[in-house]
Parts: structure tokens; sequence; C-alpha cells
């Protein structure tokens, strides 16, 4: 396309952060480059009040007695940490920012299927996101992320109607943009772009939508229920009249098991992209990724039991939940072993999206098969409601998900901002990342085989040294976090001027000038080749590095 | 999308089977079938849906992606009963088979 | 996309969106958009019927026993106002497909007195008299029975899902009363009609709903 255009410096074109100016410009637009960066702003936020519980949690461990807090605020403090970091962070990480800014890029379309609301869908997230944090400081709450019941409705005192309220609020929000997706995926397409044609980020989100729009009502309802238990007391939970508290399990399962994978499977999507472009080679397997996108979504809403073997569910039914659970691991594997077989014999070079997509496959590979130990009946009933469970899914939260959104944002940064990011910097960052996350979650494996329960405020002296190991490392991983926020705001002032394609990479988005203008492209782009198509035909190489 | 008007008579023609429909499953309420009487009712509602669906809301007129969607739809929700049921429908059954020992055995602590 | 549709786009209609490229285009994701909408609904709602069918099995005695205390001739009566309405307003698409704009406003209005008879009925000859007889849980719940607690559970649900879907109701009639004004102020014709009709898909899922609540509220192990 324009090329000669792309390569002038932002400020002497128009384009979507230049068009216009002011305040207004921003909280009324409808445009879906400008609504990504509304979202990366608001979860950014959410991501360092989330981690600052973290660290205050990590401090509190270090002595055997509890160094910071008291007990009670210890429970507010890791149910805070979870949802917020679960409900307004991880769940509209990569599809709201990444997925609002490229989806209608990479379809080659110029906005949403429905742009407002895609902007009502972040005014829906800003209000549940100040319920939430207003029920932070007027007291916080203390149920845990899962709000079980009884607890939750008939005897914990806390902030659980303003919290509830807020999560129910947000999950219209995560609705809303899950149906955008799946309209403009299916309607929008640019000429030429065939399903077959697409990048493997559009089958990634798209997978995730269809579990936001068939999940995200289910936990709505049932967080809709426990207010009503609230406010009147009916006993639909109380098993002193009745109730089953272990039903609203089920309903919040139904939900939270498949939004593991509305965290998991857009990171998944990033780092198909990202492998693909440092080794300079084709997708190894497009259509078993492709495909393993689909069966993900499908089958995560057969599994959800294996959160509750141990809650005196029928172990019939846990016997099924537990065989169905193995399966997941058919398609996660596809994922792993394709993504290796791209690497193999490609020319690879580390830039920094790159050490991030690395570290997320070795990282989701061990949370993954550590879920194995949990989805085996005989197992999780030891290491249930230990640290094991801990560790496992921060790593696939924590090292797959949020590497993965880091990967993502590096390697789409000049194409959001048109600058390049200081890449020594980058670079240093995910290392540091790499290195504390498992600094942090690996001593957390070990604590918890040994027996620590999660969620006390307290433990016995035995395991002081693990968990100075772990603080020690979370420490660190703070420290990685930080570094990026510094360099990324210094680059959109001081770094250099992107080109339109930094990374020589394929897709529509990279044809477009950086920062793209408003309308996406300067002419309606029109798809004549597969994705990934690096390298001249038959070489699978092209402009490798030299 | 080809607009496809459907003549008034249709639309007035499913109306009258709902509500014949809907005066057949008062009706049969008030006959002892035993536990066949929520199955008729359920059945009724069914065809009541599809009539509505089909007709009312043009489905037959739709693209495959839509029927796709809508099935997808129901699927889910009977994903989501059946395999709630398959909990608490089966809780009160033993858990261990005979000859296992039953839950009253006490086994001694391990040393 | 045909060459035809693409000379359209240059013409770009005043209701074409910017970012679509024809008329047919934004009418398609129109509608697909409020199908998947639904499809949130239909598992929203199915939360609760869920939960219905574990304690209905789990109470069944009970579940009929409350059930009976139901009016079956009003919750049949607004079946058939409900139905009514649904095709008034397939009657109300049909006239916007044929550019009859005087037709689309009579049907409309139909559609919506008939929706407000159904939550007139419902909130006046129902609701009330359960009040009265003592059957609301949470204000004045009075039941001498030996199921009394599956009892008061049947109504929880009673009220829970008839509640949420008169809500569904009220927000059909909010969204009408905006079709009315668009119908008033000439907007819609053969060419471009699709809020009538992804309104008429909501209010034919929320009869649907009402569809299975009656069997399921009213008519529990049979009349007899
Ligand atoms: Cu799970």
């Amino acid at each position: 396309m324009s090329a000669a255009l792309a390569e002038a410096p932002p400020e002497t074109r128009v384009h979507y952060l230049n068009a216009n100016y002011g305040i207004k410009s921003w909280l009324l637009t409808t445009d879906h480059k400008r609504i990504a960066l509304l979202y990366l702003a608001s979860i950014t936020l959410m991501f360092f009040v989330g981690g600052a519980m973290a660290v205050m949690m990590r401090i509190h461990l270090i002595d055997p007695a509890g160094a910071l807090v008291h007990p009670d605020t210890y429970n507010k403090l890791f149910t805070m940490h979870g949802v917020m970091m679960i409900f307004f962070f991880l769940i509209p990480s990569i599809p709201a920012v990444l997925g609002n800014f490229l989806v209608p890029i990479m379809v080659g379309a110029k906005d949403l299927a429905f742009p407002r609301i895609n902007l009502l869908s972040w005014y829906i997230f800003i209000i549940g996101a100040s319920l939430t944090l207003y029920a932070m400081v007027s007291g916080g709450v203390d149920t845990g992320w899962t709000f079980y019941t009884p607890y939750s409705t008939t005897y914990a005192n806390s902030q659980v109607m303003a919290t509830a309220l807020g999560v129910f609020v947000s999950g219209f929000s995560s609705i809303l943009t899950g149906l955008n997706f799946i309209v403009t995926i299916h309607k929008m397409r640019a000429p030429g772009l065939t399903w077959f044609r697409m990048p493997l980020f559009l089958w990634a989100i798209y997978a995730t939508s269809i579990i936001q729009v068939l999940g995200t009502p289910v936990v709505a309802i049932a967080i809709f229920l426990i207010g009503l238990e609230r406010l009147f007391h009916v006993g639909i939970f109380d098993p002193a009249v009745g109730g089953d508290p272990i039903l609203f399990q089920h309903l919040f399962w139904f939900y939270s098991h498949p939004a593991v994978y509305i965290m998991i499977l857009p990171g998944m999507g990033v780092i198909s992209e990202i492998i693909t472009c440092f080794s300079r080679k084709k997708i190894f397997g497009y259509h078993f990724v492709a495909f393993s996108s689909m069966a993900i979504a499908v089958i995560s809403f057969l599994v959800w039991g294996h959160h509750m073997f141990v809650t005196g569910m029928s172990v019939y039914a846990a016997l099924i939940f537990s065989v169905l659970s193995f399966l997941v691991a058919i398609p996660s594997a596809i994922k792993v072993f394709n993504w290796t077989a791209t690497l193999y014999q490609g020319s690879i070079s580390y830039e920094a999206p790159m050490l991030y997509a690395l570290g997320f496959i070795g990282l989701f590979t061990m949370g993954g098969l550590t879920g194995l130990f949990l989805a085996s009946l005989a197992t999780d009933v030891h290491l249930n409601g230990t640290y094991f469970i801990v560790a496992h899914f921060h790593y696939i939260m924590v090292g797959g998900a949020v590497m993965a959104y880091l990967g993502g944002i590096h390697f789409w940064w000049p194409k959001i901002s048109g600058r390049m990011f200081p890449d020594t910097w980058a670079r240093l960052a995910a290392a540091i990342v790499f290195i504390g996350f498992n600094l942090t979650f690996f001593p957390q494996f070990m604590l918890g085989y040994l027996g620590m329960p999660r969620r006390y405020a307290t433990y016995p002296a035995e395991f002081q040294v693990l968990n100075v190991m772990s603080s020690a490392g979370a420490s660190i991983l703070g420290l990685g976090y930080m570094i990026p926020l510094i360099y990324l705001f210094w680059s959109i002032r001081y770094g250099p001027v992107a080109p339109a394609n930094p990374w020589r990479a394929k897709g529509l988005e990279w044809q477009t000038s950086s920062p793209p203008p408003t309308q996406n492209f300067e002419v309606p782009p029109v798809v004549t080749e597969e994705a990934y198509a690096y390298g001249p035909p038959g070489s699978g190489r092209e402009g490798a590095h030299d | 999308m080809s607009v496809h008007v459907e003549p008034v008579w249709l639309y007035v023609l499913v109306f009258l089977c709902l509500m014949v429909l809907t005066a057949t499953t008062v009706g049969v309420a008030f006959v002892d079938l035993g536990s066949f009487n929520t199955l008729v009712a359920l059945t009724i509602a069914v065809i009541k849906m599809l009539l509505v669906v089909t007709f009312f809301m043009h489905v037959r007129h739709s693209t495959a992606l839509t029927k796709v969607f809508i099935a997808a739809g129901f699927l889910w929700l009977l994903l989501l009963i059946a395999f709630t049921l398959t909990d608490v429908g089966t809780r009160q059954i033993p858990q261990q088979p005979e000859g296992w020992g039953s839950a009253t055995t006490v086994v001694p602590p391990p040393k | 996309m045909t060459d035809a549709s693409a000379a359209h786009s240059s013409q770009h209609p005043p209701y074409l969106a910017h970012h679509f490229t024809d008329i047919e285009q934004q009418n398609e994701s129109g509608t697909l958009g409020m199908w998947l909408f639904l499809l949130t609904e239909i598992m929203f709602f199915g939360g609760l019927f869920a939960m219905y069918a574990v304690y209905r099995l789990k109470f069944f005695e009970a579940f009929r026993e409350g059930s009976h205390r139901l009016n079956v001739a009003f919750g049949a009566l607004n079946t058939a106002v409900l139905i009514g309405s649904s095709l008034t307003m397939a009657l109300a698409v049909r006239a916007a497909q044929l550019s009859r704009r005087k037709a689309i406003i009579f049907f409309i209005i139909l559609t919506m007195i008939l929706g407000i008879a159904f939550i007139g009925i419902k909130l006046n000859y129902e609701w009330s008299a359960d009040y009265r007889e003592g059957l609301v849980p949470w204000m004045s719940f009075h039941v001498e029975s030996p199921n009394a607690p599956g009892v008061r559970l049947f109504f929880c649900f009673y009220f829970f899902m008839t509640g949420l879907h008169a809500l569904h109701m009220v927000i059909g009639l909010g969204i009408m009363c905006v079709l009315l004004r668009m119908a008033a102020k000439g907007r819609f014709d053969e060419g471009y009609f699709a809020p009538v009709e992804v309104t008429g898909l909501y209010w034919h899922f929320v009869d649907i709903v009402w569809i299975f609540l009656f069997p399921l509220l009213y008519l529990i192990g049979g009349r007899y």
C-alpha cells in the first residue's frame, strides 16, 4: 500500500490519535482504536490496584504469624485481588484492548459492527469497576472472588452487595464486546478474507467471544440471585430451609471455568501471531490451531465440576467431569506442539515480544500439566485448597495470559502509538518478569504439595523459607511490571517514530500506517494470500534476518 | 437480506395454532396422566416455541448461520441443566459398590 | 458482494452507517447481533430454569402444592394475550416490509396495548392476590402445610421468573415507544425497517419465555 505515506512522521499526517483533540473527543468516541485505549488505561489502573493487594499479601506472608495486616484484612486482600484481577483486568485484557484495536483492522473493516455499543460496553465496564472500587474503599469484601454461598448470602458482613453488583454489571460489558466481535468477524470481512485466511488471533477472539456470549449470562444470574438472597433471605441457597448451596457453585463455575479460556484463548491467539513473525515461518498446522481454539471453547463448558470435587458433589458426576477435564488437554497440547513445530528451522530473532511468547509457551505448559493433577479425582483431594492450586492457576493466568498480553502490547505498540519502545529495556523487562514470576510461584507448587492451605493469614514455621522466596520473587515481578509502564509512557513522547511495519510482519494491520487513520485504511483492502505468507513461494523465509 | 413478506393468513393461522395448543395444554393438565403430564406440557411448549421461531421470527427464511446459533443456544441450555442434574440426581445413590465396605466401616488410622 | 451493491455504497443513504459497505450488510449485522443477544438471554433465564429444575425434582410435592395455589385461568388468559401481541408485532414488521406507514403505527400501538394488558392482569389479579393470600416469601408468607419450606421455594422461583419476565416486557414497551416516535416521523419503509424487525425478534423471545413459564409454573403435576 501507500508506503511513502506510511513512512512519514506521525505529526505530519492525520491519524486516529490526532484527528481531533479534547476530552470529549475521547469520551464520546466511537472509534474502536480509541475505545481500545480507554480500556487500556482503565484496566492498567485496575491491574496496579490488584497488584498492590498482591504485594501486601506477599509482605504479610514473610512471617509465619503474619507481618502486616489483621487476618480479617488479609481475607479482604485476597478477595479483592481476585475480583480486580479476574473480572476487571484479565477478562477484558486482550479482548477489550488488543481485540478492540485489532479485530476491525485484521478483518479489513472501518470499525466494529456496532461502534456505539462498543462505547457503551466501556461505560458499563467503568460503572462496574467504580462499584467495585467503592466496595474496596468502603470496607472491602471477604468472601473470596468466588462468592461461595451460604457464606456470601448469609454470614458475610462486608461489602458483598456492592462488589457483586460491580461484577454483575461488568459482565454485560464483556457480553457486548463478545457479541460485537462475533458479528464483525462474520459480516465485515474484507473481500478475499475467507475463514481460513484469517489470522489465528481472530480465530482465538471468535472462540473467546462465543464463551463470553454463552457463559457470562449464567454467572450474571447467579450473582443476581446472591443479591436477592441477601436482600430478602428467602433461602434458595440456605440448607436450613431446603436450599442447596452447591447449586450456586454449579452456576458460578459454568461460567467461571470457561472464563479461564476467556483469559487464555486470546493469549494463545497473540502467541500464534508473534511466533510466526519472529520465526519467519508459516504456522505449522494452521487448521489444527484454528479448530483447537473452537474445541477449547466448546469443551470448556463441559468440565466445570472439577472445581467442586470436594464439595459433596455426587462422585458419579465427579467422574464424568474428571474425564472431560482431561479432554481439554488435547486441544491445548495441539497448540503447544504446533508452536514448537513452527519454531523448528525458523530463523528466530529474540525481539521483546518473542521473549514473552517463548516465556508463555514454557509457563503455560507447566500450568496446563499441573492442571491434570487437579483434574484427577484422587490427587485433587490432596491438592485442593492448597497453594498448589494457587500456583497452578497463576501459571495459566499470569505466566500465560499476562505474558501474552504484555507480548501483544509490545508487538502492536508501534501500531497503536506510532512509536518504537526501547528495545534493550523491553528485553530486560521480559527477562525480569520471567525470573520474578518463576521465583514467586514455583515455591508455591512445593508449598501446596507439602500441604500449606491457601487463604490463611498465618502458616506453620517450616513453610517460611519457601514463602520468603515467593515474596522475594513477587518484588522482582512487581519491578518487571513497572519497567514497561515507564518506558511505554516514555516512548509515546520520546520513542523513535515507528514505520508502518517495523517487524516486517504479515497481516492487514501492518499494511496500514502507524498509527492508522481513523478509517483504518486509505483504500479498502483486498486479501489475496493466506495468513502468515512469510517468504517467497516455497521458501517460507521471506525477510529472514541476515 | 432478501425480504420475504409472508401472507397475513399465515400469521393468523400460526396464531390460531398457538391458541389451540394453549387450550390443549390447559385441558391435558386436568387429565391424570401421571408423570406424563409434565412430558406432554413440555412437548406442547416446545412445539409452540418452534412455531413462533419459525414463522413469527422468520427463521424459515434465515441463513444457516442463524439456525446454527439458535440451535447452539438451546444446546447450551440443555448442557447446563443436564450436567447440573447429573450431580443433583445421583447424590443419593450410595457411593461405594457393595462388597467394597460400607460407610459405617471404621478404618483404623495408619500408625 | 456484487458490483451493483459496491456502486450503491458511494451514494450512502442517510440510514446507512459509515462503516458498512451496503444496507444488506448493515441489516444482516443487526439481525445477527440481536440473535446473539437473545442467546445470552436464553442463558440468563437458563440459569433460573436450571435451578428451578433441581428444586422441582427435590420438592416435587411442595412445588405441586404451590403451583395449585396459582390461578390457571389468569395464566391461560395472559398466555393468549401475549401470543396475540406476538401476532400484532409480526404484522407490524410485515407492514414495515410493505412500507405501510400507518399500519406500522397501528400494529405497534396494538402490541403495546396487549403488552400493558398482560402486565396489568399480572399485577392486578395475580401478584396482588398472592400478596393478600400470604404467598410472597419476603413480605408475607403464611402457608400452613408440612411442605411449607418447599412451597416457599416455589414462590421464590415464581416471583423471580415472572418478575424477570415482566421486567423484559417493560423494557420491550420502552423500546416500542422509541419505535413509535421513529414510525411517526416516517422513518421506516421497505428499504429500512431493521429496528422494527429487531424489536420484533426481542418481543417474540419474551413471548417464548412465557410459553415455557406457563406450564412450568401453573401446571405442575397436573390440575386434576
Ligand atoms: Cu476449571
